[in-house]
């Protein structure tokens, strides 16, 4: 199966494609190309690093390809920040828009509580209806490392607690997006990616 | 919840496991990769593989070491040891690490910090402190003296003042080694480990010392550790990860079950 895993030069890809190629999955690298996004039967956005650096997903042309190939009904992970470009937008970079499928916006955590950033293994409140999640049950543990979250809304198919609660994954259709790295969460995180996977062509948000 | 991070270390030397007291009598512990892969499926919250390999041979066994180990690791995967540039950490990254740690090239140059971190984000650098208590001093803890060389050398560092400056620099965690209890297997520095975890907002990994399940627990709680690291009492099947967080979770500490 082709994935198209995009760099937008925000760190590291290696452990995402290690865990896909693991799953049998062929991905390939794009972070100007086009046509790679065109003909995709998946698409994943990783994330390690600063909201700015999704400003190259505009310049490059990758965000119109990327809501195109959503629109054709193309599933889309995105991972870490990846997960937080799918909503409108972060504090860590307010002049920079995300693609807004999801509306709210990414804060930080709020000082004066707990360490941030919040690094570490978390468990996961997870919606029975996932289908990113299906056969992952509420109370295992994912790896975050992470000082910015999403809130909870309406698409979060699991939320997990530090300070407060925040999307851990949202999920509408094709879209879907992971605060936690599938990656790094041992075989928790591998089932999850084997969904995404697995997931049918259809049902285009 | 967020739980308390089992961390199994592996000491490589030229492509071996090693593991001293106190950084002498070194003796043969096996394959990393091996070992690696062991001690994730044995439940370790992640890995740590430090080089103690300077050579440039070394180097390149280093690097298909990290390979080798990535290859089956799913967990987060930490590696340091003679990382003196960016391009240095790039090289281990592109090999498989998820994180990198420096210590004494940062003390070197604390620039190396921004410029990991830059590249690869905070998350990535991992700023390790070999810290020994300074008795002389007015508070011995919180000016506990920072050493590079396994031990042999004074920077002319304190362990709080240093780890503010990785913190400020865009350190993701402090990897903090307490000289006087590495390797004893009587547990970790608690007052050390709790004034450098106070004095900064970023994960700090407990590191020497361990030698039972008790000294995790009081890490923990007194010492306010985010993660412990250990190495010996693992290779040696004296515990494996797992065990180890059974009877941390009956002690109540949050730990990753099952795993």
């Amino acid at each position: 199966m082709r994935v198209a895993v995009i760099d937008y030069k925000a760190g590291n890809l290696t452990s995402v494609l290690k865990a896909l190629r693991h799953l049998g999955a062929e991905p390939e690298v794009t972070d100007a190309d086009l046509t790679l996004i065109e003909r995709a039967e998946r698409i994943v956005l990783p994330g390690v690093g600063h909201f700015a650096a999704t400003a190259r997903l505009d310049s490059t042309g990758i965000t119109t390809a990327v809501r195109a190939a959503i629109a054709r009904g193309v599933p889309f992970l995105g991972i870490c920040v990846g997960m937080q470009w799918l909503f409108a937008g972060s504090s860590e970079e307010p002049n920079q828009r995300g693609l807004a499928a999801f509306p709210q916006s990414c804060s930080r955590f709020p000082e004066g509580h707990e360490k941030v950033p919040h690094v570490g293994w978390n468990s996961l409140e997870v919606c029975p209806n996932s289908r990113l999640l299906a056969g992952i049950s509420s109370g295992e543990y994912v790896y975050f490392t992470h000082s910015y979250r999403a809130p909870v809304v309406a698409e979060t198919v699991a939320a997990s607690n530090y300070i407060e609660p925040f999307s851990a994954a949202v999920e509408r259709a094709n879209v879907m997006g992971v605060q936690f790295h599938p990656e790094k969460s041992g075989a928790t995180g591998l089932k999850i990616l084997r969904n995404f996977l697995a997931f049918a062509m259809e049902g285009a948000c | 919840m967020l739980t308390k991070r089992i961390i199994a270390c592996l000491d490589v030397h030229d492509g071996r496991v090693v593991k001293g007291v106190q950084f002498v009598d070194i003796i043969d512990a096996g394959d990393p990769a091996e070992l690696a892969a062991r001690h994730a499926r044995e439940g370790a919250d992640e890995i740590v593989l430090l080089d103690i390999t300077a050579t440039h041979e070394g180097r390149k066994t280093l690097l298909d070491t990290v390979r080798r180990a990535a290859k089956v690791l799913f967990v987060p995967f930490c590696v340091g040891g003679g990382i003196r540039s960016a391009r240095d950490a790039e090289q281990v990254f592109d090999a498989g690490a998820d994180k990198v740690s420096v210590n004494s090239a940062a003390l070197v140059d604390p620039m190396l910090i921004d410029a990991i971190g830059r590249s690869f984000g905070a998350q990535a650098v991992v700023v390790a402190i070999d810290a020994r208590r300074d008795p002389t001093a007015a508070d011995p803890v919180r000016d506990a003296q920072v050493l590079v060389q396994g031990g042999r050398k004074v920077t002319g560092r304190r362990v709080v003042e240093w780890a503010h400056e990785a913190e400020a620099r865009g350190a993701g965690e402090i990897l903090l080694t307490s000289m006087d209890s590495d390797g004893t297997r009587a547990g970790f520095d608690c007052e050390l480990t709790a004034a450098v975890s106070e004095a900064v907002n970023i994960p700090v990994i407990a590191s020497g010392g361990a030698g039972t399940v008790a000294h995790f627990a009081e890490v923990f709680a007194r010492g306010k550790a985010d993660a412990a690291l250990a190495a010996s009492i693992f290779h040696f099947g004296v515990s494996s990860a797992r065990s180890l967080k059974q009877e941390l979770a009956q002690a109540g500490v949050p730990v990753r079950l099952p795993c």
